[in-house]
């Protein structure tokens, strides 16, 4: 910024303050209200009330469903990321473009239809439906068809974070390393990883807050057998039905703490630069990154 | 030029290539077939049924009404970070992100508790006669909630790097800021805005979690398509389910297309300016 700033429009006083009361207090009534009614709901019975809540078995198991889900789901999620941004941005192969648009797909895709699709693979009467029935391997309305359906809602997050910057930063470090005799791995660990980790880390907790969210894709596959394939935002649904709301929104509060935990370390790595490379599309990114700071 | 010296093409590749296959392509795979194996005059009678195109006009019209309201609310919000400087300023700029970030579980009861009738806003709200939750209002609310970023992320990073010099012009040829926004920097923001308008309507065409809790689910008047897909699955309806999933597949793939062609034209404005 220049200290002699040009006269820019809507500099008015009365205008600026106008538009700015209006959109925070817009702010305060669409956004901050429910992160606080939340809060208000949880706690309106009282600590103690509070704990006990989420100290039930059911509630107990919920939490752990996710956290199982979230280890298994995040880590392979994040290895596919690094495989696709590495193919994608350290090499040309025909083909290219419509892979970055396949990658994310998902996206685009509501989560009820990502659940509705895994049932016609897995399910009875689905592909392998009688397969897997008869060599009595249980997918769906158990752990692996979570785990398969929160793959399916997050598998872009990691190799949309990484693409864009490992595109901008190029080949040139990675051949120079390699043609010094690194190996691939070596030359991935010791020339791009510092490059990339704090773009990494962005694209792992966005995952990881999505997949312990995830709620529509789930909801199809788990089949909501309570205390053995309900996670914790398909618990917090059965709580609420059950007109257990305190007991819902002492659940909820957890995710919502995770909710801020996500927003705040997404502020933090935004500072060390991660999801700065913005490329309005993906698809475009391929043929023209573009930095902005 | 097509020297190829870094190693990793088949191992990476062959992951890519493998993973999108099982987890991305394999399922969507086997939902068209499964819709697909219904024949086309089946297909037709669920896709067309009085029930389901209810499910459409209420998905789509809730979708547009949220969109609207996130354009001018999420274009105002942009302007606000972008061109003034107060307290908080930091804050409100991350919580924009609160709702991608917000299972839309929470998210929904959440927002039903607020706009329920005897809530903070539900309350004053059907004091002066207007009700919320359990009416297309309420769908509109969450929609509106789930897609706010959009907007706001899409718009942001152009406002940012508008060239000043041509406020400047406008202002010394004597036009008045509403003519230097309407005509001058509107202009630039279209590409973007419509970028971020087709997210956003995209994302609440398949919105599940955050509305199902405030819709109150009545078949031809609060029935999202993707909670009908849901039901008929209840019902061991699995063709019925299968096909309406399709045509949401097939909305979704539509918008993706759209999307991609507006955001590579917002890139390509973007690189001219």
């Amino acid at each position: 910024m220049a200290e002699k700033r040009p006269p820019r429009i809507g500099e008015n006083p009365l205008f600026r303050g106008t538009i700015i009361s209006i959109v925070l207090i817009l702010v305060a009534l669409v956004i901050v209200a429910p992160l606080i009614v939340i809060g208000v709901e949880a706690f309106s019975k009282g600590w103690a009330y509070f704990a006990t809540t989420i100290g039930q078995a059911d509630t107990r198991h919920a939490i752990f469903l996710t956290a199982v889900t979230a280890l298994i789901a995040v880590p392979i999620n994040t290895a596919f990321g690094i495989a696709a941004a590495w193919a994608i941005t350290k090499f040309d192969f025909p083909g290219r473009r419509l892979l970055l648009i396949a990658i994310e797909i998902p996206f685009s895709i509501s989560p009820i239809v990502a659940g509705v699709s895994y049932l016609f693979v897995y399910g009875l009467q689905g592909l392998f439906g009688e397969a897997l029935q008869s060599a009595d391997v249980k997918i769906l309305f158990a752990l692996p068809g979570i785990v398969l359906a929160s793959m399916f809602v997050t598998a872009p997050f990691v190799a949309r974070e990484l693409i864009p910057l490992m595109q901008a930063q190029g080949r040139d470090l990675e051949e120079a390393a390699t043609s010094l005799g690194a190996s691939g791995f070596r030359t991935f660990f010791s020339v791009t990883l510092p490059n990339i980790k704090w773009a990494l880390l962005y694209g792992i907790i966005l995952c990881n807050s999505r997949v312990m969210g995830e709620f529509g894709a789930v909801s199809v596959v788990s089949g909501n057998i309570r205390g053995q394939t309900n996670t914790l935002p398909l618990h917090i649904e059965l709580l609420y039905h059950d007109y257990n709301a305190i007991g819902a929104f002492a659940a909820a509060s957890i995710l919502a703490l995770l909710a801020i935990v996500t927003l705040i370390a997404k502020v933090i790595l935004e500072r060390r630069g991660a999801g700065r490379v913005r490329r309005p599309s993906l698809a475009g990114a391929a043929q023209k990154p573009e930095t902005l700071t | 030029m097509a020297r190829r010296i870094l190693p990793g093409l088949p191992l990476t590749l062959g992951i890519t290539l493998v993973y999108a296959a099982i987890i991305i392509a394999l399922p969507l795979g086997a939902l068209v077939f499964k819709a697909a194996s219904l024949g086309p005059e089946d297909y037709w009678r669920i896709v067309s049924s009085e029930r389901a195109v209810a499910s459409y006009r209420v998905t789509i019209l809730c979708a547009a009404a949220a969109t609207l309201f996130n354009l001018v609310f999420g274009m105002a919000l942009a302007w606000v970070l972008v061109r003034y400087r107060f307290p908080g300023r930091r804050i409100v700029d991350a919580l924009v992100d609160l709702p991608f970030a917000l299972p839309t579980a929470v998210a929904g009861i959440a927002l039903t508790t607020l706009f329920a009738s005897n809530g903070w806003f539900g309350g004053p709200l059907s004091a002066i006669g207007i009700k919320v939750a359990y009416t297309p209002l309420g769908i509109i609310i969450a929609m509106a909630f789930t897609s706010l970023p959009f907007i706001v992320r899409t718009v942001q990073p152009v406002l940012e790097e508008l060239d000043p010099a041509l406020e400047e012009a406008g202002q010394t040829l004597g036009a008045t800021d509403l003519e230097i926004f309407s005509r001058v920097l509107l202009p630039q923001l279209v590409p973007a805005l419509l970028a971020g308008l087709s997210l956003s309507f995209a994302r609440s065409l398949g919105e599940f979690g955050a509305i199902i809790f405030i819709a109150g689910n009545q078949p031809f008047e609060t029935e999202i398509t993707a909670l009908l897909a849901f039901i008929r699955l209840e019902e061991y309806d699995y063709p019925a389910s299968a096909a309406i999933a399709s045509v949401m597949l097939i909305a979704a793939f539509m918008m993706l297309a759209v999307t991609n062609l507006l955001q590579a034209r917002a890139l390509r404005y973007t690189e001219k300016g």
